[in-house]
Formats: structure tokens, sequence, C-alpha cells
């Protein structure tokens, strides 16, 4: 399975996702902002960072390169796309996700090992993970409040889209403590902590974030075999 | 040459970080008569000759589309800027 992991200008994790994708036993394909080519990849990574060095709105300016019209109509088509940190704040952008981030409520940028519960595992990228599990990878962002109106919370909650849950204390302000969602069909989801960081023992907090890369292995076969 | 000025502002129920801050920031200084600050954005689009009803329409739809995200904010105005003397 090839694996796209997308450079914005201020991208910052692009590397450790490629290097997530291979621990996880992918072929990790490099894809480049300005090409509108997914280079027939099976499925992508929006990677943590700072694109555009986060000017106007983080995610804004990114959500119309080139290559986020291929995204968003893979997207749409079935293909699995993970946004993580800053690819979170970009799939809000391009209206994959709905929501938007704001700057954490306490103003600091939180750098830390998170606790999370996996609060939907009918996603293409948590389909590997025990309902309910609990796992920790790093969260570090500054701008990382999910907000959303009532109803759409409600919907979000309702059809069992909130797929990633803060455990212990709220650290940034995310309204019902909501990590990461997935879109109506779960091929899309956005998170802000950093599975990419915890995939290999002594690298960070543990393993628990090979999970999202194995389920979309995993999904993947299935569709290849369906 | 004509201007247009949009001010996008945040919508009144999201939490303004940047404002508390500000209102927070204030009293130190002896300004002590503000009891809130919103903090909002102001963008000055440039065109060749002058602002026609052509161009506000397309800042209408680039302050709806790119410079503000309706899920936060509000665009609160868009207008020609008063004349500027060369």
């Amino acid at each position: 399975m090839r694996i796209g992991v997308v450079t914005f200008p201020g991208s910052l994790d692009d590397g450790d996702a490629r290097r997530a994708v291979r621990l996880a036993g992918a072929e990790p394909v490099a894809l480049w902002h300005a090409d509108a080519d997914l280079r027939g990849v099976d499925a992508v990574v929006l990677p943590g960072g700072f694109s555009y060095g986060d000017y106007l709105r983080c995610g804004a300016i990114a959500s119309f390169a080139p290559i986020m019209g291929e995204v968003v109509a893979g997207a749409r088509r079935g293909l699995p796309v993970l946004g993580i940190c800053n690819g979170f704040q970009v799939l809000c952008e391009s209206h994959l996700l709905p929501g938007a981030l704001v700057r954490n409520d306490h103003q600091k940028f939180v750098c830390k090992d998170q606790r999370l519960r996996v609060e939907s595992t009918a996603t293409a990228w948590t389909s590997a993970f025990a309902a309910g599990a609990e796992i920790t990878v790093p969260l570090k962002n500054g701008e990382g409040g999910f907000v959303a109106d009532d109803e759409t919370l409600d919907r979000l909650e309702g059809e069992g889209r909130v797929v990633f849950r803060y455990l212990g204390a709220n650290p940034n302000g995310s309204l019902r403590g909501i990590a990461g969602i997935a879109n109506e069909r779960g091929n899309v989801v956005g998170l802000m902590p950093h599975p990419e960081h915890a995939v290999e023992e002594g690298y960070g907090p543990g393993t628990d974030g090979l999970g999202l890369f194995a389920s979309v292995l995993g999904a993947g076969l299935a569709a290849v075999g369906a | 040459m004509g201007r247009v000025v949009i001010d996008v502002m945040p919508k009144p129920e999201i939490l303004d970080p940047q404002g508390k801050a500000v209102v927070g920031a204030l009293p130190r200084l002896g300004f002590d008569a503000f009891t809130g600050v919103r903090q909002g954005k102001r963008f000055e689009l440039e065109v060749d000759g002058e602002v026609t009803p052509e161009v506000l329409e397309q800042a209408r739809a680039a302050a709806s589309t790119l410079l503000s995200n309706p899920v936060i904010e509000d665009v609160v105005s868009v207008r020609a800027a008063e004349e500027v003397p060369a």
C-alpha cells in the first residue's frame, strides 16, 4: 500500500509522518502542495506544522493549494485522508470536516504526552483499535481548540463521528473534549494530537500511534479484496 | 488607485483569547475604563482604477471564501476606502 504525505511550505512533521507510514509497513510517497497530482496513492496524510506560517488562519491558505483540489475530490470518492494537527486545520478549512480550530483557551502553546480515548473504530484510520481504547500520543499546538455550533456538535456525537476525546484535563479548551472527528463516511479523519510521533519504542511515549496507520492498511487491503 | 476595506471579527460566541489577553493588560497600564476587548482583522485590497460595484462584489466573495471562516468569524464590513489625496 502506498500512502502519500503532502508537504506544504511550513510543514514540519511530514518527515515523521513518512517514517510512521514506513514503520507501519506501507510505502510512503512524498507529495508536493503545488502539484495537482496524488501519484496514484491509496491514502493521504496531511501532516502537522505551520503551513504558510499560520498566516490568515491556520490551514486557510494551504486549503487552496493545487493538491488540495485532488485531495478533496479523492476524499469524496472514499480515499482515506488523515489530517494531523495543522492537517486537521487544513481539513476543516477545506470543509471536508466541520468546525474549526481556534487558539488554546489558556493562550499558551501546549506540548505534552496526551491520553486519548478512541471513541469510534468505524473509520478508515481507527478500525484496528479496540472500542474505547485509551492511548497516549504527543500533543503540541497553539491553536487546537475545537469549536463548532451546538447543532454540529450534537450531530457529530449522535452520528458517532467524534473519533478521539481528551482524557484528563482539557488541554486546549476544545468543546466537549473533542480531539478528533471524522466525516460521515469515515474515510476522512482529523485530530490535533500526533500519532506519527508515537510509533517506535524509545522515541516518544510508546507505539500507540501505529494503530492509525495499521488501520488504514487493513482498510486498504479490505478495499482491494472487495 | 482604489482600495476596498474589509473588517472581519470573531463571532460573539467564540472565545477570543487574544482579546482576553489585551483586556488583561489594559488596567496594568492605567486604562481602567474598558471591560472587554475583541480583536479582529482589517484587510485592505488595492485595485487599479476606482472601486466599482463589480470590484465590491468580488471583494465580498473573497471575504466570505478566503478572508474569513464562517464557522468562527463574521465579515462585518466591506466598503470602498475614502479617497486619500495623492
